[in-house]
């Protein structure tokens, strides 16, 4: 141990280090380049992972939507073609008979699946904006950032059929003037008055209301809209443990008895499951992330293994000196010292370089990527622990590979290395 | 210092073996400069090398100021060469990226001493062979002759009982050789004892003692009247 600390080791091996500037430079470019590909690659993996999940966020990652379209199939005294109409009852006996879902919200939109969005005005301003009819619980699958001093809709709006609505920015700039503030203010749509309650941020992330609809209390929007017990589409959420698949083929297989669809009917009920798009989108970044540890690590070991190569070619040069050495009274064990702490040592810097290069490959992603691209990659990072992994690899290639040069230093008998040619 | 007692040595080539020293019986005592002297392939070196525990001899008594030297392994043998043995080549085997004084402090630093000590005295060794304002030159820089120079005060620089010098002039011209010797010469004048192997007649003559070599067994051993060298030296 006191030899690695010793100040006179390190100027022995610095001296043959220095000795040979090209040998060394070409040595540490292996490596070098070795931990950079690893660095980047998963730097950059980590920052396509932080992209997808900040695209995502708010949004429960287990949920799903499902909606009715047209059958494919004739079944119970009914004729193929038949259009399938969702109601409130579906949704109570889904929650009552589905233990996994842990919310379900039925929707209903106006200006969105076909039909054109209703026009919304206040006083002199106009706009054709989409109108939801949302229960409070949509907020729980479906996140929206609500402006100070407004709020999303509540059980209270529900019950009494409040004429109220949470608007998006875009109808608030479009609606308002810039110092209004729109909440407590009124807006037309279909000759009926809502107060506006609470206003929500663009969203950065994939979402279905944008920023240019209003969502009004599921109870009021079917007495506007005469919709009844008639439901557009439901969003549900499974529990964090639940199987997402699985659930969503429940779903649909009730619903089917509950409307009398032959149950191998593909077509009758349309559902998208985000969970599943989910696990597809982090199984490649995953997959990616395995590729660059692998490539990287694929690297690092073939740099690692042409320092041991070098190191031994420049044994082989130096048989005389360290023959010399020897004669002086080096021990085998301060000779194989040597050359194993010039290969850690080799290693090392080379390693560090890399990382040092890497992060600064990474910085300037960072900054390329800044904004609003639209390309989902956020915050590219290297974990410390897979940094420290990679030292420590290092560390012990460089240790393992040197042992074959050191070892070679010392089978050669000093008399033998010393004999003149 | 050295006892020599029935030295032998063969070298094993294939399937025959070459006896090259045949029972060698030596005294050599402290003080003393000895020149080992024969023809080409007489076994001069290999005699040297074993007395440097470079080399081991097959059987047979060698005993270095009273320490008998048998059965070492590399370790054990590296530090008695550190500590008792001081090596002039005729290569001079400088370590061509140290300086001069790195050099010379070499061998300290294989026997821990620390690095201001190691300076001082590396410092005082090259002054001794007179090349102090040398110091910091690498060996590239210096002469044939300035090389020998810090060889020899490396070899010192330990404090070692034995000087081994193999054929420390033969690369040198005759007029560096005599000032070489002259060194060698004022070093055994202190005290220290030597040991140079020698092709050449002159240079044996500075010596105290002649030691002949041939076909492996000692033909001829003579004290000699010393040559100063000094008086070759201009
Ligand atoms: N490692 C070895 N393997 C085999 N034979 C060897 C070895 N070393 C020396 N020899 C042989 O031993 C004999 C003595 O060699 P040595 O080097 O001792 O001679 P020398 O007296 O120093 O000669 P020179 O004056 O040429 O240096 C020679 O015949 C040489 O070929
Ligand atoms: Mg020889």
């Amino acid at each position: 141990m006191r030899f690695i600390f010793d100040r006179d080791t390190w100027q022995e091996i610095f001296g043959s280090i220095r000795k040979n500037k090209v040998r060394t430079i070409i040595t540490i470019i292996g490596v070098l380049w070795g931990i950079f590909v690893y660095i980047a690659l998963s730097g950059a993996t980590k920052g396509l992972d932080n992209g997808f999940e900040k695209e995502f966020q708010g949004v429960a990652n287990n949920s799903m939507f499902v909606w009715t379209q047209r059958t494919s199939i004739p079944y119970g005294g009914f004729k193929i073609g038949r259009a399938v109409q969702l109601k409130l009852g579906d949704i109570e006996d889904l929650q009552n008979k589905l233990p996994g879902i842990q919310f379900i919200a039925p929707r209903n939109v106006q200006g969105i699946f076909g039909g054109a969005p209703p026009q919304v005005s206040r006083g002199m301003k106009t706009g054709n904006y989409s109108v939801f009819g949302d229960y409070p619980i949509v907020d729980e699958i479906s996140k929206k950032k609500i402006y100070e001093g407004g709020r999303f809709l509540n059980e209270m709006d529900m019950e009494k059929e409040r004429r109220v609505c949470v608007i998006g920015e875009r109808v608030r700039n479009d609606l308002f003037s810039k110092d209004e503030d729109p909440v407590g203010s009124y807006v037309k749509l279909n000759n009926v008055y809502l107060q506006v309650i609470g206003v929500y941020k663009k969203s950065e992330n994939i979402d279905f209301e944008g920023d240019n609809s209003l969502m009004l209390p599921f109870t009021t929007y079917r007495k506007i809209f005469n919709t009844g017990e008639n439901v557009g589409w439901m969003a549900i959420a499974a529990y964090n443990d639940v199987d997402v698949v699985r659930l969503e083929s429940d779903v649909k297989k009730l619903l089917k008895k509950r409307h009398k669809v032959h149950p191998d009917d593909e077509r009758a009920f349309g559902s998208f499951n985000l969970g599943e798009a989910f696990a597809k989108l982090f199984g490649f970044a995953k997959g990616l992330n395995f590729l660059s540890l692998f490539v990287g690590l694929a690297t690092i070991i073939a740099g690692v293994v042409a320092i041991g190569n070098i190191l031994l070619i420049s044994v082989k040069e130096r048989t005389r000196e360290l023959g010399v050495r020897r004669a002086l009274g080096a021990t085998p064990a301060e000779v194989r010292g040597q050359i194993l702490l010039e290969s850690v040592f080799l290693t090392m810097v080379a390693g560090i370089l890399g990382i040092i290069m890497g992060a600064v490959v990474l910085a300037i992603l960072n900054v390329l990527t800044q904004g609003d691209g639209g390309f989902p990659y956020t915050n590219p990072t290297v974990a410390i622990s897979y940094i420290l992994g990679a030292l420590f690899i290092m560390i012990v290639l460089g240790t393992l590979i040197g042992l074959i040069p050191a070892q070679r230093a010392v089978s050669i008998k000093p008399i033998d290395a010393l004999r003149e040619e | 210092m050295i006892e020599i007692k029935d030295l032998h040595k063969s070298y094993r080539m294939g399937s025959n073996s070459l006896h090259v020293l045949k029972g060698l019986n030596l005294s050599i005592k402290e003080g003393e400069l000895v020149a080992i002297m024969g023809s080409s392939g007489s076994g001069k070196s290999t005699f040297l090398n074993i007395l440097g525990m470079l080399d081991e001899a097959d059987t047979g008594e060698y005993l270095l100021d009273g320490v008998p030297i048998k059965n070492l392994n590399e370790t054990k043998a590296a530090k008695y060469r550190n500590k008792f043995l001081g090596f002039i080549f005729q290569s001079f085997n400088l370590i061509n990226y140290k300086t001069a004084i790195e050099n010379v402090a070499l061998p300290l630093y294989y026997q821990k001493v620390n690095r201001k000590d190691r300076q001082e005295k590396a410092l005082k060794y090259l002054e001794k062979v007179g090349l102090k304002q040398w110091a910091d030159h690498l060996p590239s820089e210096l002469s044939g002759g300035q090389k020998q120079r810090v060889a020899i005060a490396r070899a010192l620089a330990a404090e070692p009982k034995v000087l081994l010098a193999d054929e420390l002039t033969g690369a040198l011209d005759s007029k560096t050789s005599y000032e070489i010797m002259e060194l060698v010469q004022e070093i055994n004048d202190e005290g220290k004892t030597i040991l140079v192997v020698t092709h050449e007649p002159d240079i044996a003559q500075m010596c105290k003692r002649i030691v002949h070599l041939k076909d492996g067994v000692i033909v001829e051993d003579t004290f000699v009247e010393q040559v100063r060298a000094s008086q070759y030296v201009q």
